[in-house]
């Protein structure tokens, strides 16, 4: 098995660029492909920032960052990541979003290269079926967000072969982060979770249980959680959640999975959290009311 | 300003000790009352001149509130509200207390009552009169799957607790920590919502009847 030496990362949202800044700081050569120049140039002026402050922090020193942004070249053109020992995938959450990039991948990587799907909730070996080399992908889902998020959940499809898997689960521990094997199934563990427990609670405030700021209390103090479910799905937005609740709810049919109709009506009203300024708090200047 | 209120012990008290503030700062004041205990639902038809009182609280397992008031045509409500400091199992009491109101509790005896809790170092979650209130209708189903994800080999117990506290910064993965604070406890909590909504998401999980089975084995 090759070692891996340089790492691509394909599509440059706010997974992307974190997943970027985590394996340049890790000393690996790092190629982020977008074909949005603009998200490129955002990114790139975001990781100079974040870079800047571990500087001020003393995490960095300047000799350093120079270096890893040596190491860490933006691209518009897929064919740039034909160098890549590993390709990580971040783009958009949708099978057929990921097959059309991961098959034009195929032609431009050597044999090798294997490719790994950032996917929160998409089945790894759905994948890993149209990307031409479903024995060389794996899952390696990053936590948001990813350049302070250590957890990575790592899973093989049903036709990843060990020494891949074995491959990029290395990569991961010399990029620093902390990887956990589960198996290939919907939403992996933390989304598995979260994204029905989150569902739980936007019922409690259907049903007339309690109000959003009793019940992230009880949450908090009664279990020291760091955050309430309302508030935590004000911070992830309720148009998102009504994806992740569509893809667990169409692959399990678990009644916990489906979406609340309030999640729902909360998004026809523009209340989708934070972004807006009014989810299940109202917020201004991002501070938060009624808590 | 202070409410102040007395105080009447009933049965076993497992959630407050007796060095506890709330039970300290209680008085001989006859216009609030706290019932505390397992017997508290039957100490409550002893007392006299209940609706003079300012506010009456008692203390509450799993039962609702209206077992204990009576219910009619969702105009319940009165002087009295039902409390429950969370605690798990056999871990240390939290400092949450939920706090339960029927439709027309008054608006006073609920402030009295928030006010109470408050001053003795307890945070306060008002919640309606449902089985599980708040926090046992959330954690419950959570728990069960996990511990079903467990027996389906999701991932090893080590790293579903890893996974849940480095992802989402919770204290303690639910397998280490159903596992010290007594798995039978959380069949007993499950099972009373399973036979109160009968939803399979609160089915006691395999482990936790196991547990449970294994009781005084």
């Amino acid at each position: 098995m090759r070692d891996i030496k340089t790492i691509g990362i394909a599509g440059c949202g706010t997974m992307g660029a974190g997943i970027a800044i985590v394996a340049a700081r890790a000393g690996f050569r790092t190629i982020v492909f977008d074909e949005r120049a603009e998200a490129l140039e955002k990114a790139r002026k975001q990781t100079q920032g974040f870079f800047a402050k571990s500087v001020e922090k003393g995490k960095l020193t300047p000799t350093q960052v120079d270096v890893i942004m040596t190491n860490l070249i933006i691209t518009t053109k897929i064919d740039d990541l034909a160098q890549c020992d590993l390709v990580i995938e971040a783009v958009f959450e949708d099978l057929k979003v990921k097959h059309a990039l991961l098959s034009a991948l195929n032609k431009v990587c050597p044999a090798y290269t294997i490719f790994a799907s950032n996917t929160s909730t998409l089945s790894i070996t759905e994948i890993a079926a149209g990307s031409g080399r479903d024995d060389r992908v794996v899952g390696m889902h990053f936590c948001l967000p990813a350049q302070l998020m250590k957890l990575v959940e790592m899973s093989p499809g049903i036709k990843t072969s060990d020494e891949v898997f074995q491959a990029a689960w290395t990569s991961c521990l010399t990029m620093g982060q902390k990887p956990v094997k589960t198996k290939d199934n919907p939403g992996f563990i933390l989304n598995y979770f979260l994204v029905p427990f989150n569902n739980d609670a936007v019922r409690l405030v259907e049903s007339g249980v309690a109000e959003p700021a009793d019940i992230d209390r009880a949450i908090k103090v009664g279990l020291g959680y760091p955050m309430g479910p309302l508030e935590l799905l004000d911070l992830v937005g309720l148009d998102t959640q009504l994806l992740l609740c569509e893809a667990l709810y169409g692959m399990t049919n678990e009644p916990r999975n489906a979406c609340p109709p309030l999640v729902k009506r909360m998004i026809a009203a523009g209340h989708l959290g934070r972004k807006t300024g009014r989810g299940f708090y109202t917020y201004k200047n991002s501070t938060m009311f009624g808590a | 300003m202070t409410t102040c209120y007395s105080i009447i012990q009933t049965g076993t008290n497992r959630a407050f000790a007796k060095d506890h503030a709330l039970i300290i700062n209680g008085g001989n004041s006859p216009d609030a009352m706290i019932i505390f205990g397992s017997e508290a639902a039957t100490a409550l038809k002893s007392i006299q001149d209940l609706a003079a009182k300012f506010v009456v609280l008692v203390e509450l397992d799993t039962e609702c509130l209206g077992t204990i008031t009576g219910e009619t045509r969702g105009l319940e409500g009165s002087n009295i509200l039902g409390f429950a400091r969370f605690r798990l199992g056999e871990g240390e009491p939290s400092n949450l207390v939920e706090l339960v109101r029927q439709p027309k509790t008054s608006q006073s005896a609920i402030d009295a009552a928030k006010d109470i809790f408050r001053a003795a170092g307890l945070q306060v979650a008002l919640c309606n009169d449902f089985a599980g209130r708040i926090i046992d209708r959330l954690v419950r189903p959570y728990y069960n799957a996990a511990l079903r994800r467990l027996d389906e080999g999701l991932a090893s117990a080590d790293d579903l607790d890893t996974t849940l506290k480095l992802g989402l910064g919770y204290p303690e993965g639910p397998i280490s920590l159903l596992e010290r604070t007594g798995l039978h406890h959380h069949f007993d909590a499950s099972q009373a919502l399973f036979e109160a909504y009968g939803e399979s998401a609160y089915a006691p999980a395999r482990r936790a009847r196991v547990a449970k089975q294994r009781q005084g084995k």
